[in-house]
């Protein structure tokens, strides 16, 4: 099958999932990133790549961080965005996710950043748009985040140098987690020896062991010697039904604590895709401690995203 | 028709026998990425004195990314100076259309307003497609359109090839 997210001669056309993107694709998103790094401390923040191009943030379900930060990149690469809260707009009015996008086509759009609650939406609007507009997955339903993992992905190789010999641990709610999925992929395919999944029973999805991950149970022995640890947020507003007993319980069992911490290598490094649940998947003493990364992952995911969209606009249309 | 090439060491030698009166002693040194950041390099051992040096990748600036794409390996350009105010010596390999000139000065800008910007080349092969023009030149000579003057650097050595 081909994949919609290639161009016939290799190049990004769509940006929908990390899944069998190869390697070397995603070596060169990450260095194209590393390059647009100083782009935010000139004295003026914007290159002029994406000089009258207009971007269109479709968000069908709310985010602050990941709209923000990709309207940032756009913007520091010259394009005109306009942010779209669908969520509150026309599709309250009944008008259909099609219609939304062939009404924002009329209006000469170039790229489409697609947020939505449902799996799979980011592909479908891809299907069906003009061969000149590119689609990025800013995140859909429980399938991927694919601009997330590779932030991760960068910071990963800021921090320890590359994958090689790396023992990643990803903890937390891995069953609702888009995020986690987009991980495993990109660690995977850019060769870490040893990726990690640490999670209680009921927050694990079916088949997760074909990801070719570790399974444990038990935190304590899930980080131990890890280079990586990568907390998930606990999605309360996705938790259907008694999967857990209580926050406290989960924050005794799974959440990050220095003493959990301690077992891990003594240069690991602390991620979370935020927003965080303070004192629910991790203790305010290991985020605002000397290994969180959190911070540095949102000034990264600026210059990841500005690498995505250029290659995309550079590339994929026409 | 084959065009004899010049070698390269001897225009660096010649270039620095231009540039070197007439460099501030504050002035920084920018050279363009590949060939051009090897002649900077070259010039700034050359000539006494410790003029700063700086690097420029201007894939973000070309003028021609709607049509060819981004280059597959952009480089970090390197700025580890103020521009505001401060006389620059940009430095490229060869000069041919002025199209790249034109990207990195536009690159420059956003570092600052330097107090001037002179260009040094090792090679103006004509066909300039902008009113851009070298202040300090190697060699100019004459290159048929559709060949390429190509700047080479083998262990530290420069030469020059035609493709």
């Amino acid at each position: 099958m081909v994949d919609p997210q290639l161009t016939p001669q290799g190049k990004l056309r769509h940006l929908l999932t990390l899944d069998g993107l190869p390697a070397a694709m995603l070596r060169q998103i990450l260095d194209t990133a590393e390059s647009f790094m100083d782009v935010g401390e000139r004295d003026v923040k914007k290159v002029p790549l994406l000089r009258g191009k207009s971007i269109f943030n479709l968000f069908f379900e709310p985010s602050t961080r990941t709209r923000t930060t990709f309207e940032i990149a756009a913007k520091r690469l010259s394009a005109d965005v306009v942010n779209l809260n669908i969520a509150t707009s026309s599709q309250t009015k009944g008008e259909t996710i099609l219609d939304t996008v062939a009404n924002l086509t009329a209006m000469h759009a170039d790229m489409f950043i697609v947020r939505h609650g449902q799996s799979g939406a980011a592909h479908f609007i891809a299907r069906h748009v003009a061969p000149h507009i590119s689609v990025i997955n800013a995140g859909d339903g429980r399938h991927a985040h694919p601009t997330q993992g590779l932030l991760d992905m960068f910071t990963i190789r800021r921090y320890k140098g590359g994958f090689q010999n790396l023992r990643v641990a990803v903890v937390g709610d891995v069953l609702h987690s888009r995020v986690a999925r987009s991980q495993i992929s990109a660690l995977t395919t850019l060769g870490v020896p040893e990726v990690r999944v640490v999670a209680p029973k009921t927050l694990l999805p079916p088949g997760v062991e074909q990801l070719g991950v570790h399974l444990f149970y038990d935190m304590r022995e899930g980080i131990r010697d890890c280079d990586v640890i990568i907390m998930l947020r606990l999605q309360n507003e996705r938790m259907k039904g008694a999967r857990l007993p209580s926050a406290h319980e989960y924050f005794k069992q799974y959440g990050l604590t220095a003493a959990k911490l301690a077992r891990a290598k003594p240069d690991a490094i602390v991620m979370h895709p935020g927003p965080m649940n303070r004192g629910v998947e991790i203790d305010s003493e290991v985020a605002d401690g000397p290994q969180s990364v959190i911070l540095p992952q949102v000034t990264y995911g600026i210059a990841v995203r500005m690498a995505v969209m250029a290659m995309l606009a550079g590339g994929g249309g026409d | 028709m084959l065009v004899a090439l010049p070698d390269a060491e001897d225009l660096i030698t010649r270039l620095a026998a231009a540039v070197r009166s007439q460099l501030a002693a504050d002035t920084a040194i920018v050279g363009i990425h590949t060939g051009g950041a090897w002649v900077a390099q070259r010039l700034r051992d050359a000539l006494s004195g410790d003029h700063p040096l700086g690097e420029l990748d201007i894939s973000f600036y070309r003028d021609d990314f709607s049509r060819i794409g981004l280059h597959p390996q952009v480089k970090p350009s390197r700025i580890p100076f103020t521009v505001e105010d401060r006389p620059l010596l940009l430095v490229d390999d060869v000069l041919y259309t002025g199209r790249t000139v034109r990207a990195a000065m536009n690159e420059l800008f956003d570092y600052g307003r330097p107090s001037q910007i002179r260009l040094a080349v090792l090679i103006d092969r004509g066909g300039h497609e902008l009113p851009i023009r070298p202040d300090f030149v190697g060699a100019t000579l004459a290159i048929p359109p559709g060949q390429n003057v190509e700047l080479r650097c083998d262990d530290g050595r420069l030469s020059l090839a035609l493709k």
